[in-house]
């Protein structure tokens, strides 16, 4: 049966590094959470080192300081907010309306003729490029950045959701069919169960090129978001800023990945691994 | 359970199965394949029938026209004097890849027939697990697929087949990909449930030994086209025990088979290994 998922996008757990010691490291999981640790705090160390001499970089106190500052004007909620806003709303959307796409490419001829063309095309446009034409058509308000982060998301949810649908394994189709079961139950109990894992593989690349596109579009013009908070600091060389930015993006975009790999986990958690 | 205008075998009443001249070809890049040359087969009620042969053969084909998953190019198939039209819950399908789904517990997947029947939650839950219990996974009733081994996996799909009611099992080389061991004793499980529970069963294996064990009578087919090569009644009792399995008449059947089997595939140009030979076979 191998219900073989892809499953590059998943656990970076770095448990099988050298081939020799392999066994010994394979499963201790506190020793990689402390090299983890480890690895962080040399990293921000050498951060520091090198703002300390001569770097012009801003120190990691002088960042958190920073942080603070915006976070007690309000600022930084703000920001935040309308960050998330523009993500989740983008992303959702285009989940939501990937998914019965991509199913309708899976399931019917007509359906993949019609549509397959135009999602092949557009995947190999990146969203922001598409920004320039939105901004004119669009107007400079909400509606064009959330329209290419939906953009985004809506891709890369699509076509795993269609190869989903197409690699469900036909005598699976056969086992249900033979139980009596017609091209309805067959859809909602067998083909939408078969496809989660690839919905959701696509959902999480579709949350990173969300996220990535996100802060790009706001850096092209918008009053309020992470992206644009880091552009007006950067008229002012207000490099502390900048790095509170960036240090926000990292962890949100972490933090929702893991909470759709936990998703995944629960949802799909009958899939048999080798 | 089983239908009323039965009387044990064959002879007087009509058959559960007849195939009546069916032929299926393929085209495979603009040649024609045929993979059935004109099959006549009755299968009585209850009967037990194994189909063997080289790969090639046709044998699942001729499975998946009966299922309703595969069309006839000529020729009918019929159940109860009724023209095959797509599958039916009066014939359950057991396939070699077991067809399990992995996202359902054994006992969701064993009720998945009653439910699409719509049989009511609880008659549901209580078929089920008579079944389960049957074919002796009780204590994995709730365990989801990946948990368990193959063997256990197929009786798990012998289970679901049985829990929608068929009055006939079509099984694709169900025990193929078992271990030898595992295999002989699912051969003893099956054919205990199968005298519990009579069904008309068609199996289809490559294994001589497992088809002569099994069954009432074996149907040895033979390929290009494929095609019926022989029918060879196999009058051993059941219960069939391992003595049964170990007796000289056992020994002979399969021989016989064995024979069947292998020297037609020497006859049909190089499909597979065994003996350089001659002459063409005469049925």
């Amino acid at each position: 049966m191998s219900t073989v998922t892809d499953r590059t996008v998943s656990t970076p757990t770095p448990t099988t590094r050298t081939g020799v010691k392999r066994s010994r490291l394979l499963g201790s999981r506190s020793s990689v959470l402390v090299l983890n640790a480890i690895s962080i705090i040399g990293g921000i160390g050498l951060w520091w080192v090198l703002a300390l001499n001569g770097f012009q970089l801003p120190t990691p106190p002088e960042v958190l300081e920073k942080g603070i500052a915006l976070a007690q004007q309000g600022i930084l909620v703000e920001d935040i907010a309308a960050s998330l806003g523009r993500v989740l709303s983008g992303f959702l959307l285009g989940s939501a309306l990937a998914i019965p796409v991509g199913f309708l490419m899976g399931w019917y001829t007509i359906g993949r003729g019609l549509l397959e063309p135009w999602i092949q095309f557009f995947r190999t446009i990146p969203p922001l490029a598409l920004l320039p034409l939105v901004l004119v058509l669009l107007g400079i308000g909400e509606i064009p950045k959330i329209f290419v982060i939906f953009l985004a998301a809506f891709l890369a949810c699509v076509i795993s959701t269609y190869q989903g649908v197409v690699s469900v394994d036909r005598t699976m189709l056969n086992a249900a069919r033979v139980l009596g079961a017609k091209d309805g139950t067959i859809f909602a109990r067998v083909v939408v169960p078969a496809s989660t894992p690839f919905i959701l593989v696509g959902m999480r690349v579709g949350l990173g090129s969300s996220w990535a596109t996100l802060v790009a579009s706001e850096l092209l013009g918008a009053q309020r978001g992470i992206g644009a908070r880091m552009q007006a600091a950067q008229i002012y060389y207000d490099l502390a800023t900048i790095f509170v930015g960036i240090v926000l993006i990292g962890i949100f975009g972490l933090v929702m990945d893991r909470l759709l790999l936990l998703a995944e986990s629960k949802l799909t958690g009958w899939q048999e691994r080798r | 359970m089983s239908d009323t205008t039965t009387d044990r075998r064959g002879a007087t009443a009509s058959p559960k199965i007849s195939v009546r001249d069916v032929k299926k070809t393929f085209t495979l890049k603009n040649e024609e394949f045929v993979a059935l040359g004109g099959v006549d087969l009755d299968i009585a009620d209850n009967e037990f029938v194994t189909v063997v042969g080289p790969s090639g053969c046709g044998k699942s084909t001729l499975m998946n026209i009966l299922a309703g998953l595969d069309e006839p190019t000529a020729g009918e198939a019929l159940v109860d004097g009724v023209a095959v039209d797509g599958p039916g819950p009066e014939r359950g399908v057991i396939f070699q890849q077991y067809a399990l789904f992995p996202w359902l517990t054994v006992r969701q997947n064993v009720e998945f027939g009653l439910k699409t029947a719509k049989v009511p939650r609880a008659e549901r839950r209580e078929r089920a697990d008579y079944f389960i219990r049957m074919v002796g996974l009780e204590q994995f009733a709730d365990a989801l697929p990946k948990m368990l081994s193959g063997g256990m996996k197929q009786r798990c799909a012998i289970a679901r087949a049985y829990a929608v009611n068929p009055s006939i099992l079509l099984m694709d080389e169900p025990f193929g990909a078992l271990d030898a061991l595992t295999r002989v004793k699912l051969q003893e499980q099956l054919l205990d449930t199968w005298s519990q529970e009579k069904r008309t069963v068609m199996f289809i294996t490559h294994d001589v030994d497992e088809a002569v064990f099994l069954a009432n009578r074996v149907v040895v087919m033979a390929a290009r086209p494929g095609r019926i090569f022989d029918v060879i009644d196999v009058n051993l009792p059941y219960p069939r025990t391992e003595d049964v399995r170990l007796s000289p008449e056992f020994g002979e059947l399969r021989n016989r088979v064995w024979h069947s089997v292998y020297h037609q595939s020497t006859a049909t140009a190089g499909s597979s290994d065994h003996r350089t030979a001659s002459s063409s076979p005469t049925t």
